[in-house]
């Protein structure tokens, strides 16, 4: 049984094929690069993975169970957690309670207690505040726990928004294009940071990027997709080397000069 | 007396002002027809303390889940969108004229002639207390999961579904504690003026508290309660201008839009340290003003 896999899983749009027939394995522990030209169907395929897309056929199998027809929360409460490729932050509420937002899944009291502030609620509340910081303080952001989310720098805003992945305790991490709009540096420190990430929290990483550097470093196997099929798949120096995948992104005249 | 009264009419005024910053401040969707909710309210508690002689509390209690029970009928297929809930401010519009029709309709609340006669058990002792009390439940619930799960789903439905945050679910709880409110609301006014008519709980109605939340503050509490009591004494002490009430809503609304969306109180609720800093910060303006240059 595979970690995570998907059999045939396609998603039609009516005549447009986002998703066709694809099929792929993620092994536990592994990072698993998910590349393609733009408008290949990778986000297509994060958007099914998580329940925002019923597929119109396939299936996905997550450590055995089905995930088709569960929505985004019952899908979080397996331990699949995901970024997203345009940053979905809660802008107007602070870093800290960004991170905030998410652990109040643990509160375990009713309606009632909430309305009467039990001392229970309080225990949650400064028990939430506490872990919160901790993940802040993972990602080096916890000297702007109170600056408003909107007011981040672009890159800050996309370690926030994997500081807020992180609060799920998932096992299965799906980053969207966590390296859109970095510098090279930049790049290299969130590579540095996922590596970290990962080891520490045990996950399997499924990463959507286009920064080819980042995932070459990161990826253990890529999936090349293209038209919303699977191109090809392997390791970061077979699919370096693949005619089929140079030629889906720059082009048949390169690849035609590649070949010789 | 006069004062009283209207001091009176302020306190239930904050009353549903408050429910309805918690649904729309705070979890961000749009109600036109929050009056229906205090319709329920005022018509089920009026008629149970006038016909079956009910004690007071009981009636307001009766009003309060009669509400409840309505909103959470209209909300249920309506709050499941994951796109902003403009289908469900829609469905209030509609809603909020259909409970006026059946009430102007049924023998028992005698139609459009309205209800008199009805016990006044409202006195500002009893509505400042439940405006107290209102308001202390409003903040409890917003500093709980609760509340912080509804402002996430504001900010932003998709990221609080990956969060785990159950969409229909948080919304539901917010829209019946609003129309709780508002039932409330109108149980104690329904007991205060003596009498009510179908034709007081339009969409007018709900305008106005929109219009007090609005103005008031998305995300802030003490700001729509503030914005009531100002709406409520305002027209009393420009009497004057009580033809242009509506029109000067209207017109605050339309500037607030355009030069403070967020409110007057942003995102942020009144408090001793908010205050502090504020006249901190227009006597340093002051003092820079009168050794500035020109």
């Amino acid at each position: 049984m595979a970690f995570a896999e998907c059999i045939r899983l396609s998603k039609h749009f009516g005549g447009v094929r986002a998703v066709n027939d694809l099929s792929f394995k993620v092994d536990e522990g592994e990072i698993l690069g998910l590349i393609g030209p733009n408008g290949a169907g990778k986000t297509t395929v994060f958007n099914l993975l998580t329940g925002f897309y019923r597929p119109t056929s396939g299936s996905m199998l997550f450590r055995g169970r089905e995930l088709s027809g569960l929505t985004p929360p019952d899908i979080v409460g397996l331990g699949i957690a995901r970024t997203f490729q345009n940053i979905r932050l809660f802008s107007n509420l602070s870093v800290l309670d960004n991170v905030r937002s998410v652990l109040y899944r643990h509160a375990r009291y009713g309606f009632v207690e909430a309305l009467l502030r039990s001392p229970r609620v309080r225990l949650c509340e400064r028990h939430v505040h506490e872990k919160a910081m901790e993940y802040l303080e993972e990602v080096g952001l916890a000297d702007r726990a109170h600056d408003r989310a909107s007011h981040l720098p672009y890159g800050l805003q996309r370690k926030l928004e994997l500081a807020r992945a992180l609060a799920l305790e998932p096992v299965l991490l799906l980053l969207d294009e966590p390296a859109a709009g970095m510098n090279p540096e930049e790049s290299m420190n969130l590579v540095e940071l996922i590596r970290d990430i990962r080891e520490k929290h045990n996950l399997t990483v499924i990463l959507i990027e286009h920064h080819m550097d980042v995932v070459m470093t990161l990826s253990h196997r890529i999936v090349v997709m293209n038209f919303g099929e699977k191109l090809m798949e392997g390791s970061p120096e077979e699919v370096q080397s693949d005619v089929r995948v140079i030629e889906a992104y720059l082009g048949e005249e390169y690849a035609g000069a590649y070949r010789r | 007396m006069y004062i009283q009264g209207v001091l009176t009419v302020a306190m239930i005024n904050i009353i549903s002002t408050a429910g309805l910053a918690v649904f729309t401040g705070f979890t961000g969707l749009f109600s036109l027809g929050h009056a229906a909710f205090m319709a329920v309210g005022a018509y089920t508690s009026a008629i149970l303390t006038y016909f079956v002689k009910a004690p007071y509390l009981l009636a307001l209690a009766a009003g309060v889940l009669a509400s409840c029970f309505l909103s959470a009928l209209v909300g249920y297929p309506t709050l499941r969108t994951r796109l902003r809930g403009d289908y469900f401010a829609i469905a209030t519009i509609g809603m909020g004229e259909a409970t006026r029709v059946i009430l102007e309709n049924l023998k028992i609340t005698q139609g459009a002639r309205g209800l008199p006669g009805i016990t006044q058990y409202t006195t500002l002792p009893v509505a400042a207390a439940a405006a107290a009390v209102v308001l202390l439940l409003a903040r409890n619930m917003l500093a709980s999961v609760y509340g912080r799960n509804a402002v996430a789903v504001r900010e932003d439905a998709v990221a609080a579904e990956m969060s785990g945050i159950h969409l229909l679910r948080t919304r539901m709880i917010s829209l019946v504690f609003s129309a709780g409110c508002a039932g409330l609301a109108g149980g104690l006014y329904a007991h205060y003026l003596a009498f009510i008519q179908p034709v007081m709980f339009t969409m007018v109605q709900s305008t106005q508290i929109t219009a007090a939340v609005v103005c008031g503050g998305t995300g802030s509490l003490t700001g729509p309660a503030l914005a009531a009591f100002v709406f409520t004494v305002a027209p009393e002490l420009l009497r004057a201008a009580q033809m242009w009430r509506l029109v000067i809503y209207g017109l605050m609304l339309v500037l607030i839009m355009v030069f403070r969306p967020q409110g007057l109180m942003g995102y942020r609720d009144l408090s001793w340290q908010g205050v502090l800093s504020l006249s901190d910060r227009l006597r340093k303006s002051v003092a820079g003003g009168k050794d500035g240059k020109g």
